[in-house]
C-alpha cells in the first residue's frame, strides 16, 4: 500500500500526458476526433437521420456493419487465447495473455459507447438488465446480456495489470483469486455473443440473399471469430511491437513471433473448418446456380480471395516461419471478415430491392472517432500499466510458487 | 381450426422459452381465457381505391390528412411510412386494375414480438400487435418484420416506433370496429374474429369460385396473421410476397436459443474440468519454466 501523499503524486504523473504532443498521430486523429463529437452532439439533437444514411428499407447501416458486427470478430481473439492459455494450460502464451484482454475489455467498452450512438431511444438502453421487459425470445436481448456480461469479464481478466499499476497487492490478489471464474464465464459468453450477432439475422430469411442466409449463420459468425479474433492479434501485435518498441521485452520478441506461427496453424485450422461449413451450406441450399450472378460473383470474391487464399498463407507462413506472410494473411483474413459481415448486415441484406444503402462521411467520421478514441485510451493504458505480463513487483521479490506462476 | 392450432403452438411453445416470451397469452389459456384473436378480411375484388380508409386511419392515429383528390399517387406504389399507417396501391392485373390496401398483418406469432429484446412489442391476446415506449429504438423489428411495417421516425431526437396498432385503444377496447373498416363505403373490408373471416373468405371462394384465386393470404403465411386478403388474380401481381411460407418467424430462431442455453449450462463446468485436467498433465513443463526463469534471475 502506498501513503496519502505518495497516492497523490502517483495520480499526478500517471494521470499526466507523456510524451509529446505533435505527433503525426495526434495531428492526424485529433481534428477527426473533434469532427466527430460535434457530429455525436447532432445526432442526439436532431436524430439519427440527421447524421446517417439510414432508411426504412436499411434499419442497419455502418454503425451496427462495421462498429457491433465486425468489431465483435476482431475482439475474439480475448476469448480464444484465454482458453488455449488459461483452460487448455498452453504457457507459451502468457507474454501475450494480457495485452490481449486489454484490446478486448477496450473494443467492448467503446462498441458499447458506439451501439448507444445507434439506439433510438438511449435512454432505455440499460431496459434489457433492470427488467422493463425481458425478451426471452430474441436473439437481441441474448446477445446485450451476453455482451454486457463479458465486459465485466474482460475488466476482472485485466484486473491484475490495473492492481500493479497503482500497486494494490490487495486487489491484485482478489482478482487473481477469481481471474479463472472470469475466465470460464467469458469464454462460455463469447460462444453465446459471438454466434448470436449471426443468430440475429436467423429472423431475416427472406431479405438476405441466399448464399449468405443459412441455418448456420451463428456457426459461421463463432467459427469465423476464431481467426478473425486471432488474424486481428496477430496484425495488432506487428504494429505495437513497433511502436511502442520501449516498453517492449526484447526478450520476449522471439518468443513473441513463436507465437504468431502458432496462432497461425490455428487461423489455417479454424478457416479450413469454416470454408468446409460454407461448402456444406452452398451444397445444402442447392446455391451453385447462384454463383454466376453479381452477387455469385460476390461470394466467391469474399470466400475466395479473402478465406481460401489467406487459409493457404497461413499455412505455407507457418510451415516456413514467414512472419510476412502470416501478416500478410492475418490483413487478407481481416478484410474476408469485414466483408462477410457487410454482406450480411448490408449489401446481400434486402438486394432485391433498387434502392442501396451508402454510408454518409459522417457515418465514417463517428466509426474513425470511435475508434481514434479507444487508440488514444489503448495508448495511455500501455504508457502506464504493466500490459506484457511481466510479474509484480512483489511476485519478483517473494520466492516463486505453484500459484504464482498461474498468473 | 384456428383455435386449434394455436393452442397447438401453445403446447409447442410452453416446452422452450417461447412460454416465457407470451406470458400474456399464456395466462389467457390457463384462466380458460375464451377470448379469439380479431381479424379483418380484405377482398381486393371489392375496393375502388377510394382511400377514405386511409383517411379515417389519419384521423385514427392523429397523422397529417392524406389529399383524397389526388389521384395520381395510385399510379406508383406507395408504402406505409411513420406518417401514414395504410395505404393503397393500385396494380396492373392480367384482370385489370386491382387496389389494395396495406398495413401491419398482425401476425400470430409476430416476428417483431419475437425479435424484441424488451418487449416494447406486444401480442395482445386479441389480436392486435402494439409498439409501447420502453423500446430503445435497437430497429431489430424493422429487420425481422417480413412485411417491412414497422417504422422508425429517423428525423426525432425521441423516435418512437410506428405502424398501424390496428386501432385497439382507439376502437377495440371501447367495442367499436377499426376506423379503417368503418370508413370502406363499398364493403372491401370486414372485421370480426379470425375464425369468422376464415369461414367468410372460403364461403366466397365457393360461392363464386371464377371471381377469386383459390388463396386465402394470411390463412397460414407466416404462420398466419390477423389481416387476410382474398384477390381476383395470383398474389405476385399485386405487390405480395409470395416466398415468406409458412413457417411461424419465431421458430427460426427457437432452436439457438435452446441451443445457447444448452451451451450456458454445460461449458462451464466442461472448461473447468478441462482446465484441471490441464493444469495436472502440464505441471512439468510449468514448473521447467520456473526453473528456467529463476535461473535466469542473478
Amino acid at each position: 500500500m502506498i501513503g496519502k501523499l505518495k497516492t497523490r503524486e502517483f495520480w499526478h504523473t500517471e494521470l499526466a500526458p507523456k510524451g509529446k504532443l505533435i505527433t503525426p498521430f495526434n495531428v492526424i486523429t485529433l481534428p477527426v476526433i473533434l469532427v466527430g463529437i460535434v457530429l455525436i452532439v447532432i445526432r442526439f439533437t436532431r436524430g439519427l437521420g440527421s447524421v446517417t444514411n439510414l432508411s426504412q428499407e436499411f434499419p442497419w447501416g455502418l454503425w451496427i456493419g462495421f462498429d457491433v458486427l465486425v468489431g465483435i470478430a476482431f475482439a475474439g481473439g480475448a476469448y480464444v487465447l484465454c482458453l488455449i492459455y488459461y483452460i487448455f494450460g498452453y504457457e507459451k502464451y502468457h507474454p501475450i495473455i494480457r495485452i490481449t484482454t486489454l484490446n478486448g475489455f477496450l473494443a467492448y467498452s467503446f462498441y458499447a459507447a458506439a451501439l448507444v450512438l445507434d439506439l433510438g431511444r438511449p435512454w432505455n438502453a440499460f431496459n434489457f438488465l433492470i427488467g422493463n421487459g425481458f425478451g426471452f425470445s430474441s436473439i437481441m436481448f441474448l446477445v446485450a446480456w451476453h455482451f454486457f456480461l463479458y465486459t465485466i469479464c474482460l475488466l476482472i481478466e485485466f484486473a491484475p495489470g490495473i492492481a500493479e499499476w497503482i500497486g494494490s497487492k490487495r486487489l491484485w490478489k482478489f482478482v487473481n483469486m477469481i481471474n479463472l471464474g472470469a475466465v470460464i464465464l467469458g469464454i462460455t459468453l463469447s460462444i453465446g455473443h459471438q454466434s448470436g450477432v449471426g443468430a440475429l439475422f436467423l429472423l431475416a430469411p427472406a431479405k438476405i440473399h441466399p448464399l449468405w442466409y443459412s441455418e448456420f449463420i451463428p456457426l459461421l459468425f463463432l467459427v469465423s471469430s476464431v481467426f478473425a479474433g486471432l488474424s486481428m492479434v496477430i496484425f495488432e501485435g506487428s504494429i505495437t511491437q513497433r511502436v511502442f518498441r520501449a516498453r517492449f521485452d526484447r526478450k520476449d520478441e522471439d518468443r513473441h513471433n513463436g507465437l504468431v506461427v502458432s496462432m497461425a496453424r490455428i487461423c489455417a485450422v479454424t478457416m479450413f473448418v469454416y470454408l468446409f461449413l460454407k461448402l456444406l451450406e452452398l451444397n445444402h441450399g442447392q446455391e451453385w446456380n447462384l454463383l454466376a450472378t453479381p452477387y455469385g460473383y460476390l461470394y466467391l470474391v469474399e470466400v475466395v480471395g479473402f478465406v481460401l487464399v489467406p487459409l493457404i498463407m497461413f499455412a505455407r507462413g507457418s510451415r516456413n516461419g514467414s512472419l510476412g506472410m502470416i501478416r500478410t494473411a492475418a490483413l487478407l483474413s481481416m478484410i474476408g471478415i469485414a466483408l462477410n459481415r457487410f454482406n450480411v448486415c448490408i449489401i446481400a441484406y434486402n438486394w432485391y430491392l433498387p434502392e442501396k444503402y451508402y454510408p454518409s462521411w459522417m457515418e465514417i467520421v463517428v466509426t474513425l472517432t470511435v475508434i481514434f478514441l479507444e487508440l488514444w485510451v489503448y495508448r495511455w493504458v500501455i504508457h502506464r500499466m504493466p500490459v506484457w505480463g511481466s510479474d509484480p513487483v512483489w511476485e519478483r521479490d517473494a520466492p516463486p510458487t505453484a500459484e504464482a506462476a498461474h498468473g | 381450426m384456428d383455435r386449434r392450432s394455436f393452442l397447438k403452438m401453445l403446447a409447442v411453445g410452453s416446452s422452450g422459452l417461447a412460454l416465457g416470451a407470451r406470458p400474456g397469452i399464456a395466462r389467457a389459456a390457463e384462466a380458460g381465457d375464451t377470448t379469439e384473436f380479431c381479424a379483418v378480411l380484405v377482398d381486393a375484388t371489392k375496393c375502388i381505391g377510394c382511400r377514405l380508409c386511409e383517411r379515417a386511419c389519419a384521423e385514427a392515429n392523429s397523422l397529417p390528412e392524406p389529399d383524397l383528390g389526388d389521384r395520381s399517387v395510385l399510379g406508383t406504389r406507395r408504402f406505409t411510412d411513420v406518417s401514414r399507417f395504410t395505404v393503397v396501391n393500385r396494380y396492373e392485373t392480367e384482370k385489370g386494375e386491382v387496389y389494395v390496401k396495406t398495413q401491419c398483418m398482425h401476425c400470430n406469432q409476430a416476428a417483431c414480438v419475437s425479435a424484441c429484446p424488451v418487449n416494447a412489442l406486444k401480442k395482445r391476446r386479441e389480436g392486435p400487435v402494439e409498439w409501447s415506449s420502453n423500446c430503445f429504438g435497437c430497429r431489430y423489428c424493422m429487420v425481422a418484420c417480413p412485411f417491412d411495417i414497422p417504422k422508425i421516425e429517423y428525423d426525432s431526437p425521441a423516435p418512437s416506433i410506428l405502424k398501424c396498432g390496428f386501432c385497439f385503444q382507439e376502437k377495440i377496447s371501447k367495442n367499436e370496429i377499426p376506423a379503417c373498416v368503418e370508413a370502406c363505403p363499398v364493403g372491401a373490408l370486414q372485421f370480426g374474429t379470425r375464425r369468422d373471416m376464415l369461414e367468410e373468405a372460403r364461403t366466397r371462394i365457393y360461392t363464386e369460385p371464377d371471381k377469386y384465386v383459390h388463396h386465402i393470404y394470411g390463412e397460414h403465411e407466416v404462420g398466419g396473421t390477423g389481416w387476410l386478403y382474398l384477390s381476383p388474380v395470383p398474389f405476385d401481381q399485386i405487390g405480395f410476397r409470395t416466398d415468406l411460407g409458412t413457417r411461424p418467424y419465431p421458430q427460426y430462431t427457437k432452436g439457438y436459443l435452446t441451443n445457447i442455453a444448452v451451451v450456458d449450462l454445460i461449458a462451464p463446468p466442461l472448461l473447468l474440468g478441462l482446465s484441471y485436467i490441464a493444469s495436472t498433465r502440464f505441471k512439468g513443463t510449468r514448473d521447467e519454466r520456473e526453473d528456467e526463469t529463476q535461473g535466469e534471475k542473478p
